[in-house]
C-alpha cells in the first residue's frame, strides 16, 4: 500500500535520526541510506503533484452528492 | 331600546364574543417590545410573565413546547421582542398574548444572552481542552462550509491553493439571518458524513447581530458532536463567538484558519531537502569514517612496522642479557672476595700452621687422642709426636706436672 505524505515523511526523518546515531552495520547504512533518499524522491513528486480540486457538496432530500465547482465563479 | 331586542349575554358567552373578536382580527402573529416582570418558570414547563413600558402592560404566557426552543433564557428587567397571538383568557376574563417566540431586544440584551449560553456551555465542558480535537497534519481534504457569496470563500482557496493545494470539499451555508443557524447544523452534519479530515466554519466580519448564528445553542452543540475537527474563523481578529469557544480551533479569520489547516508547501519542500542533506551528509561521514578505520588497522599490519619492532625486541633483549652477565660478574667477585677472607682465618686456627711454627702435637696411642693435660698421660704409655715434617713414636718414661704460666 503506498504510505502518504505524512507516513513518508515521518519515515524519513526516523531514517535521518538512525543514520546519525550510527552503531550500523556497513549493509544496514546503505540499504538505510538507500531507502531514504528513495523516500525523499516519493516525498518531493508528492508536493509537487499536490492540485487543488474543489467539489461542491450538494444536500438532496437528506443524501449527500458532490459536484465539480467551478472557484472562479 | 329594550333588553328584550339587543339581547343578554352570560358571563361567559360575553367572555367568548369578545375572544372571537379579538382573535380573529389583526392581533395576531404580531412582535411585541417591552420588558419582561413577574417571570415566572412555572414547575408545569409554562412560562408567565408580563411585558410592559413606560405606560402599560402586557400578561403573557409561553407553553412548554414554545418555550423548549427559545435560545436564551428570560430574566425579570430584560427587554425582548415577542411573537405571538392574542388570546383570551375566560376563566378571570383577561386578554394576554400567547407568545411563541422571544428574542433579546438591542446589542445589551443579546451580550446578555451571549455570556448566559456561554457560562452554561463551559459549565457544561463543551469548551474544555478535553475535548478539543487535534488537526491532521496534513490534510487531504477540507470541508469549508461558509457563503457561496462574499469573499471568505475566495479568500480561504487563495490561501489554500498558495501554500498547499488539497481537495476541497464547499458547502454553501446560510451564515446570516433566520435560517443560518440551521444551515449551519445541516453543513457541518452532511461534511461529517463525507471523507473530509478537517472543515473550516467561516465567515466574515460584522456586527453582533450579523454574526449571531455563530452564538446558536444548536450551532455549539453541532460544533461538539461533529467527529471531524473544526477551525473556527467567524468575524474579524476581534470578534469572539461561542463558536469560537466549542471549535477544536479559533482561527482569528477565514484566511487564517486556511493557514492552520495546512502546512506550507515551500516549508515541507525545505524540510525535505534538510532531510536529504543530512542523509548524505550522515553516510558521507558513516563512510569516510569505515575508510579512516581501515587505514588504520593496515598501518597496523605493515610488515616494515613488524620488522621494526622485532629490531627493537632483539636490542631489548641484548640489553637484558648485558644487565644479567655484568651483575653476575660483580657477584662472583664478592664470593671470592669472601672466600679468601674465610681461608685465611682457617689458616691462622689450623694445628698445620701451629706445626709450621715449630710446635708439635702429641697423641696418645692407640686411639691418637690429642695430649692437652699432663692427666691424660700415664707412664709407658705410647704416644705419637706430630712436628712439621713427620711422626715420632716414642714411649713416656716420666711425667711431671707443672705450671707455665
Amino acid at each position: 500500500m503506498e504510505m502518504s505524505f505524512e507516513e513518508s515523511l515521518t519515515e524519513l526523518e526516523g531514517i535521518a535520526d538512525k543514520l546519525e546515531k550510527g552503531q550500523l552495520s556497513l549493509d544496514e547504512s546503505l540499504l538505510l541510506f538507500q531507502n531514504g533518499i528513495k523516500l525523499v524522491r516519493e516525498c518531493n513528486t508528492k508536493l509537487k503533484n499536490t492540485r487543488q480540486n474543489v467539489e461542491k457538496l450538494i444536500l438532496e432530500n437528506g443524501d449527500i452528492k458532490s459536484e465539480p465547482f467551478d472557484a472562479q465563479e | 331600546m329594550g333588553l328584550e331586542t339587543k339581547g343578554i349575554y352570560t358571563v361567559h358567552e360575553f367572555t367568548l364574543a369578545v375572544k372571537s373578536t379579538l382573535t380573529t382580527g389583526q392581533f395576531n402573529d404580531v412582535w411585541i417590545r417591552g420588558e419582561i416582570s413577574n417571570y415566572t418558570n412555572h414547575s408545569s414547563g409554562h412560562r408567565y410573565f408580563t411585558i410592559k413600558d413606560k405606560n402599560s402592560q402586557l400578561s403573557c404566557i409561553m407553553f412548554k413546547w414554545h418555550g423548549k426552543n427559545l435560545r436564551f433564557e428570560p430574566e425579570h428587567g430584560m427587554n425582548v421582542l415577542v411573537l405571538g397571538d392574542i388570546d383570551v383568557y375566560e376563566q378571570r376574563g383577561i386578554y394576554q398574548v400567547k407568545v411563541r417566540d422571544m428574542r433579546p431586544d438591542g446589542i445589551g440584551e443579546l451580550y446578555k444572552a451571549y455570556e448566559q449560553l456561554k457560562n452554561k456551555l463551559a459549565m457544561e465542558g463543551l469548551f474544555s481542552p478535553d475535548h478539543k480535537k487535534p488537526l491532521p497534519g496534513f490534510p487531504t481534504k477540507i470541508g469549508v462550509a461558509t457563503s457561496p457569496t462574499g469573499a471568505v470563500f475566495h479568500d480561504i482557496l487563495t490561501v489554500l491553493k498558495r501554500r498547499y493545494p488539497v481537495n476541497i470539499l464547499f458547502i454553501p451555508t446560510v451564515v446570516q439571518g433566520e435560517s443560518a443557524a440551521k444551515s449551519i447544523v445541516n453543513s457541518i452534519e452532511a461534511l461529517n458524513r463525507t471523507d473530509v479530515d478537517v472543515i473550516i466554519l467561516g465567515r466574515g466580519g460584522g456586527s453582533i447581530e450579523d454574526l449571531w448564528a455563530f452564538n446558536e445553542e444548536i450551532v455549539a452543540r453541532a460544533i461538539f458532536y461533529s467527529r471531524i475537527p473544526i477551525i473556527s474563523a467567524v468575524g474579524h481578529e476581534t470578534d469572539y463567538t461561542i463558536c469560537d469557544f466549542v471549535a477544536d480551533v479559533r482561527a482569528p479569520t477565514p484566511s487564517a484558519a486556511a493557514e492552520i489547516a495546512v502546512p506550507e508547501k515551500q516549508e515541507l519542500a525545505n524540510q525535505i531537502n534538510r532531510l536529504r542533506d543530512r542523509l548524505i551528509e550522515n553516510e558521507k561521514r558513516y563512510l569516510s569514517d569505515r575508510q579512516s578505520r581501515i587505514y588504520e588497522l593496515e598501518s597496523g599490519v605493515d610488515p616494515r612496522l613488524l620488522l621494526e619492532r622485532v629490531t627493537q625486541y632483539v636490542q631489548y633483549i641484548d640489553e637484558l642479557a648485558q644487565k644479567q652477565s655484568s651483575s653476575f660478574g660483580r657477584l662472583l667477585e664478592v664470593k671470592q672476595a669472601l672466600l679468601d677472607a674465610h681461608t685465611g682465618k682457617l689458616d691462622a686456627v689450623s694445628p698445620l700452621g701451629t706445626l709450621s711454627r715449630g710446635y708439635s702435637i702429641a697423641l696418645k696411642m692407640p686411639k691418637k687422642m690429642p695430649v692437652r693435660s699432663i692427666a691424660d698421660i700415664e707412664i709407658s704409655d705410647e704416644i705419637s709426636i706430630i712436628i712439621n715434617n713427620g711422626k715420632i713414636r716414642c714411649v713416656v718414661n716420666d711425667k711431671e706436672e707443672c705450671k707455665w704460666k
